[in-house]
């Protein structure tokens, strides 16, 4: 992907961002600038704190303290009328797809674009199989059912629905989890060309370091609510953080204990 | 002390439970009244409602109907006081057993499938991805559905008063020997506006509270299948006995005097 100017004005600006559940505590002081037309990538163990930092973002969750900007504008607290505004920015791609089961396929892809945009339904088809065909689905999976696609194919609608509205913004959250090592690289690829058309900003959570060194510009490494390390994907192997480097290479040994109850 | 702070904490549930479901109540039928609305889920939803629970709401109206005209008979014949069979079983059938056996019949048809559907839009991410859609989940799920049961129930019910009354009468005439004319004519003279107004009036709040019972509970659910379990189940349950209940307040502000 193309190297990001340093000048370019933050598309997201994340400051100190807090959130607990009860007495567990899952961002502790989250700070990120991701620059328009940025790809980054967060990586980190299950129950760091990932999804919740996306959702976060979503306002889907309420952050228990600091600030979200979407292009320079506050977006924690803010009214609903606003709030439905600013996600008009957004594209997600969930883990488990999250289709829309009592919906055939293209009017999955096409619903950003028929609920939201108020496009005609006609219209809004041609779009979706349009979106379809650059996710390498053909037409006639159109009329089918989310429930009758194999889980990669699940996985390219979802991200055709993410960019069917071309959205400024796009979330992958582990957008690899579940697929053979084959339909990972597709998907990956997939994903690259998506946000390379678009020009959008990205950001993906995974921990799937091939997918991550795929789709990087940069890399954050998230650990216990923390942002441990932030630097360029080229620089990942030598990064000189133990932690990093024991999550990359996978090891069992390392600063990082796993929490496994005996 | 522990005795105490066990009922404290019952009861804290109980009103921060409350509290909940009054805010779901306010901005789910806030929703009901502001564009944009989805004429096309709303009819869906009517028809799954209304025509679906067709065959469920008639076969239990017309047993009922026909029991209850065994039961009066072989209870007011000792006091010979057969001729008002007629007078009791469509008092009964439209005042209480259409709508309040109505209800109960479509919590458990309509209440799990609603708790089911939205919980598992719930814990597969679905009502996430609605809202990064740009869709409000509680107009494009809850609202249809809330408006759906509201209106459907009372149609429900009219037609499970005509089969319920129905269903005595056939008893009545074939096999208990009463009239045929004179029954018709009895239930007739029995039969005020009021009667069924009342059990119509209780049919909508019934499907209010099915509708809202089964969408509050769906889309509070979390944890998985077993989370959509407890949600289906919780939704039955406080929906039957919240129908219990609204019936006895509905007949003491329509029939106390």
């Amino acid at each position: 992907m193309n190297q990001i100017p340093k000048s370019a004005p933050a598309k997201i600006e994340l400051n100190d961002l807090h959130k607990s559940f009860g007495p567990k505590t899952v961002l502790n002081g989250v700070t990120l600038d991701v620059a328009r037309g940025e790809s980054v990538v967060i990586i980190g163990g299950s129950g760091t704190g990932k999804s919740v930092m996306l959702k976060c973002i979503l306002g889907l969750m309420r952050p228990d303290r600091g600030s979200i900007r979407i292009d320079g504008e506050e977006t924690v607290g803010m009214g609903q009328r606003d709030r439905e505004r600013v996600l008009r920015k957004f594209g997600m791609l969930f883990q488990g797809a999250a289709l829309f089961d009592s919906l055939p396929v293209w009017e999955n892809v096409a619903f950003g674009l028929i609920q939201g945009q108020k496009m005609k339904r006609n219209e809004a088809k041609e779009r979706a199989i349009e979106k379809m065909a650059q996710v390498g689905l053909s037409a006639d999976v159109a009329a089918l059912f989310p429930s009758e696609l194999s889980g990669g194919m699940q996985k390219r609608v979802g991200l055709a629905r993410a960019i069917a509205t071309e959205p400024e913004i796009i979330f992958f959250d582990e957008p690899t989890t579940g697929l053979d090592p084959i339909m990972a690289d597709v998907i990956n690829d997939l994903i690259v060309k998506c946000v390379k058309d678009l020009g959008a900003t990205a950001i993906s959570i995974t921990h799937d370091m091939a997918s991550a060194r795929k789709i990087a510009d940069r890399v954050a490494m998230l650990y216990k609510g923390e942002l441990i390390w932030v630097g360029p994907v080229s620089q990942i192997d030598n990064s000189g953080n133990a932690y990093v480097d024991q999550f990359i290479h996978g090891r069992a040994e390392g600063p990082i204990r796993m929490e496994i109850r005996r | 002390m522990q005795f105490l702070a066990a009922v404290g904490r019952i009861f804290i549930a109980f009103l921060s439970h409350a509290g909940r479901l009054a805010v779901f109540t306010a901005i789910a039928v806030s929703h009901c009244f502001r564009p944009p609305f989805y004429p096309r889920l709303i009819l869906r939803q009517m028809i799954d409602i209304g025509y679906y629970s067709l065959p469920v709401v008639g076969l239990t109206a017309i047993f009922t109907g026909m029991v209850l005209v065994l039961q009066s008979h072989s209870g007011f014949a000792r006091f010979s006081a057969e001729g008002a069979v007629a007078f009791v079983v469509v008092l009964s059938i439209t005042r209480e057993l259409a709508p309040v056996l109505a209800g109960l019949m479509v919590a458990g048809r309509i209440g799990a499938a609603m708790a089911a559907e939205i919980g598992t839009m719930r814990v597969t991410e679905q009502i996430d991805a609605l809202v990064t859609l740009s869709t409000n989940p509680y107009k494009y799920l809850i609202a249809p559905r809330l408006i759906a049961g509201l209106l459907m129930l009372p149609c429900l019910v009219l037609v499970g008063d005509i089969i319920g009354v129905f269903g005595g009468y056939v008893v009545a005439t074939f096999k208990l020997g009463f009239n045929p004319a004179g029954y018709l004519r009895s239930t007739w003279q029995a039969l005020e506006v009021m009667d069924v107004v009342s059990g119509l009036v209780k049919a909508g709040v019934f499907g209010f509270i099915i509708s809202l019972m089964g969408c509050y509970n769906g889309y509070h659910s979390r944890g998985g299948a077993q989370g959509v379990g407890a949600a289906t189940t919780a939704a039955v349950v406080s929906s039957s006995i919240l129908i219990l209940v609204f019936n006895y307040v509905i007949t003491e502000l329509f029939f106390a005097q």
